[in-house]
């Protein structure tokens, strides 16, 4: 279970999160909804270490953790980028692999067997070879999904997974966050500006409201 | 024919200086260019200030005239230099400046996205440099680096001015000695080769880059 008690996150003068508290269960699937601007992805940074908060508390099971400062341990957050950000010099099995191989200091065999087996789950044999200029977006996407995952993470986190997608890969892409939710028993937090798509397929909606913020130039 | 094969000695002589100067130039330059390059793209305000100012005077000023002040300037306030290490010590100075150049605009071209999914993988500073940032740097900017290493080749011709034994110097001399233009027309042709064989081995390092994109 993971908690976010009194998360406030300011940029500058600027009041971005403030006193945010929420809840996900295990195996839950959390869609994090809102206007443009109000703090959705922001959010997802922040849970992720990517930005610090300013204040409050992020807690696993009952134990506080830092987010900005992952025990490769106990990895509890993976992310699949927008832009899904695959590294364009390495290919695909190499993207998978690199941070298990690196980090989790698994031997080639081990992280081999674990890529390959994520690349069969997510409808990808047959591409580890070659690079990501060579998929299309949504085999990239299962790209990121398989190389976050290959962290063994708690958590998978997506940042707006179907804003480049056409509405065949929006369904496919909710297939295979279903199927991790059956399958994995992974966690998994949504963040994105798709109602339809969120009620598809999540379990909890939880709506990030625009502050009233005071603009300082 | 004899001709050529008598005054063949004096000029592969200067082209050693010549290929001396160059590769010392690269070695030590490339390596030297990236770090300040990292300076330049790095927090620090005075920092950046210093090599700013320091690339301005590089690239602001001919490096003819860099020459002159090192060998010939710097003995009148009691620091001198001998011929060959006052040219490496200018050549080094002033294409470190345009490799840094490039080297910032390199790192500067690779989305801030990159480094961020390497943070969330965890991967340290350094191995997201080695294994994400410095190869897709070094796709960016082998074209300019190739540029700047073709006109390295010719720019040691500049060592002449303080009296370096490189290639022009060797056949200017043989041309003022013995009246014709055959000493020069090797000159040109031995440069053409130095020239052709670097671009030969830029192409080949850019050809093994292109596989990804």
């Amino acid at each position: 279970m993971l908690e976010l008690k009194n998360i406030t996150k300011k940029f500058g003068s600027r009041t971005i999160l403030n006193k945010l508290n929420l809840t996900i269960l295990d195996q839950e699937i959390l869609a994090i909804v809102g206007p443009s601007g109000a703090g959705k992805t922001t959010l997802l940074r922040c849970l992720s270490g990517l930005e610090k908060v300013d204040s409050g508390q992020f807690l696993w099971n009952n134990q506080e953790f830092d987010p900005t400062e992952p025990s490769k341990d106990n990895q509890i957050t993976g992310v699949v980028f927008q832009s899904y950000e695959l590294f364009p010099n390495l290919t695909i099995i190499d993207n998978i692999t690199l941070a298990p191989r690196l980090v989790l200091k698994e031997d080639n065999s081990q992280a081999l067997q674990t890529a390959k087996q994520l690349l069969h789950d997510l409808d990808l044999t047959g591409k580890e070879e070659l690079y990501p200029y060579q998929l299309s977006g949504g085999q990239k996407q299962r790209v990121a999904i398989a190389r976050a995952l290959a962290m063994k993470p708690q958590i998978l986190c997506y940042d707006e997974p179907t804003s480049a997608l056409d509405p065949a890969l929006r369904a496919k892409v909710g297939e295979i966050i279903l199927q991790l939710k059956n399958n994995n028993k992974m966690t998994q937090i949504i963040v994105t500006h798709d109602m339809d798509f969120a009620h598809q397929v999540a379990d909890q909606i939880f709506t990030v409201k625009a502050l009233d913020f005071k603009k300082v130039d | 024919m004899n001709y050529i094969i008598s005054i063949m000695p004096s000029l592969l002589s200067g082209a050693k200086m010549t290929l001396i100067l160059f590769l010392w130039t690269l070695i030590i330059s490339i390596p030297l260019g990236i770090i300040v390059s990292l300076g330049l793209i790095s927090h620090f305000k005075i920092i950046r200030a210093i090599l700013k100012f320091y690339i301005w005077i590089m690239r602001g000023t001919p490096l003819l005239l860099q020459l002159i002040f090192i060998f010939y300037g710097l003995p009148i306030i009691g620091i001198i230099f001998q011929r060959y290490n006052a040219a490496l010590f200018a050549f080094i100075l002033n294409y470190t400046a345009y490799f840094a150049e490039i080297f910032r605009g390199g790192f500067q071209s690779v989305p801030g996205g990159q480094y961020e999914s390497a943070h969330v993988l965890q991967l340290t500073k350094w191995q997201t440099l080695r294994h994400i940032i410095i190869p897709q740097v070094s796709k960016i900017v082998i074209p300019s680096i190739g540029n700047e290493v073709i006109n390295l080749v010719k720019d040691t011709s500049l060592v002449y001015v303080i009296g370096l034994g490189e290639l022009l110097r060797a056949g200017n001399v043989a041309t003022a000695r013995d009246v014709t233009l055959v000493p020069l027309v090797l000159v040109g042709i031995i440069y053409l080769l130095m020239t052709g064989i670097a671009s030969f081995i830029l192409k080949k390092i850019e050809h093994s880059y292109s596989k990804w994109k």
